[in-house]
């Protein structure tokens, strides 16, 4: 019973563990867990599909980029939106590699954290930046979801924030990622195939539009103000 | 004379247990069928209506004004191709001439499995791994998205999808897994064989 009750402790470790900030990572990198249940965005997203994209896929990218580091101690020393705002200065002979797959790493920590079971709307200075930038959250959900059809094969759609709060949309193809200029991200969906083929299948547009119920505006309204602040990371 | 989609050559439960019927069902009539409907519908009106499918590849290709024309052009030539070189029990090894260059050009058959699996498993995101004439030698590549061959002067003669569409409901992440299973157990080496005799022609 005792010993039942310490494993059920345990168990429960990786929903608070999230609060331990990805943003001072640096190499070697290691998965963070994930903020809530792998069933936890149900229906929108299936448990199987979080399991596989956190678990293997977003594991893949992590266990890749620590390989590529492991003989080149200083770049591993670097926090990981450093060490892709420099991915001309590392060895050729790595360079795509970290690319790939520091940016699989930074893509999917940030997508994890902007996601939530909880619903909600943007609010205070966020939903202010939203209708000054995009003239309102519709008229931004419609770009994003136009954008995210637009991408050809894998890639992502990024909203992403300067200093002084400044909005925009982009898309990058496969795992590249606005850090790698040295932007930043304040929310992203993903647009691989792997993140909703199980439960869309080839209905990319259904997936774009669903997604709206998983994000977590809490979340991504507390990015907001760190990027103002000059603190957020990835 | 609007593009259409080929017929598969086998019933949509042929490649079973090695391609779900599920994957093929949408592959074909799903997401090839949409290259189809696109390229029509971009390229009505256009200087472009009326060429042959591979001129429009060609003259599409790194033309920043027809990226979206070149994706869906070069994903119907692809998956033309694609279907093409698999059967039910296909697999193994070629015999005839196709085994004679693959041995001359390789220095053996499994040393060209081995180019094709790490082109097939390291071409990261959506793309494409292929066999191809290139001149008088065959070569082994990968090219991402769309892209193939063609529009570097080579005559693919054999190509594998390697976007996750053609394998995740059957392999999930295993890509690994896919490339072996078609190598093993997919590849129709007797149209690949024709496919090189065209090319040579």
């Amino acid at each position: 019973m005792r010993r039942r009750a310490v494993l059920a402790g345990l168990a429960s470790l990786p929903v608070f563990a999230w609060q331990i900030r990805v943003e001072a990572q640096t190499g070697p990198y290691s998965l963070p867990p994930l903020p809530y249940p792998t069933n936890a965005l149900e229906p929108h997203i299936d448990q199987r599909t979080m399991e596989l994209h956190h678990g293997r896929h977003h594991q893949a990218y992590v266990t890749n980029l620590n390989n590529a580091l492991k003989d080149h101690g200083e770049a591993a020393k670097l926090p990981l939106q450093d060490l892709l705002a420099k991915l001309g200065e590392l060895p050729e002979s790595i360079r795509t590699t970290v690319r790939n797959n520091g940016g699989g790493h930074a893509n999917h920590a940030m997508f994890w954290e902007v996601m939530g079971p909880g619903g909600g709307r943007p609010s205070g200075e966020l939903a202010a930046a939203i209708d000054r930038d995009f003239g309102g959250l519709d008229k931004l959900q419609e770009q994003f979801n136009a954008a995210g059809l637009r991408v050809f094969g894998s890639g992502w759609v990024f909203v992403t924030v300067d200093a002084t709060g400044k909005l925009a949309l982009v898309t990058r193809p496969n795992q590249d990622t606005p850090l790698m200029e040295g932007g930043r991200v304040l929310f992203g969906n993903d647009v691989w195939e792997h993140a909703y083929y199980l439960l869309y299948q080839n209905r990319r547009g259904d997936y774009l539009k669903a997604w709206w119920n998983v994000v977590n505006w809490q979340k991504v309204g507390e990015r907001y103000a760190a990027a103002k602040a000059g603190k957020l990371s990835i | 004379m609007a593009f259409t989609l080929p017929d598969l050559p086998y019933p949509h439960d042929a490649l079973v247990p090695y391609m779900g019927k599920e994957t093929l069902e949408l592959h074909h009539g799903k997401h090839h069928q949409a290259y189809v409907t696109n390229l029509n519908n971009l390229i009505a009106g256009t200087d472009l209506e009326g060429k042959s499918l591979e001129e429009i590849c060609r003259l599409s290709f790194n033309d920043p004004a027809k990226v979206s024309i070149f994706n869906n052009a070069g994903q119907h030539w692809n998956h033309i191709l694609f279907w093409k070189v698999m059967k039910r029990g296909g697999g193994g090894k070629p015999g005839g001439e196709l085994l004679k260059r693959i041995e001359h050009d390789f220095g053996s058959f499994e040393a060209f499995t081995e180019q094709f699996k790490t082109a097939a498993v390291t071409q990261f995101g959506s793309g494409w791994a292929w066999l191809s004439l290139d001149g008088d030698r065959l070569k082994v590549t990968k090219t991402p998205n769309g892209e193939n061959p063609l529009v570097h002067g080579m005559r693919p003669i054999l190509g594998i999808d390697v976007w996750e569409h053609a394998y995740y409901l059957d392999y999930r992440n295993r890509r690994p897994d896919y490339v072996a299973a078609f190598l093993n157990h997919l590849v129709n080496w007797e149209a690949v064989e024709q496919e090189l005799h065209n090319a040579l022609a």
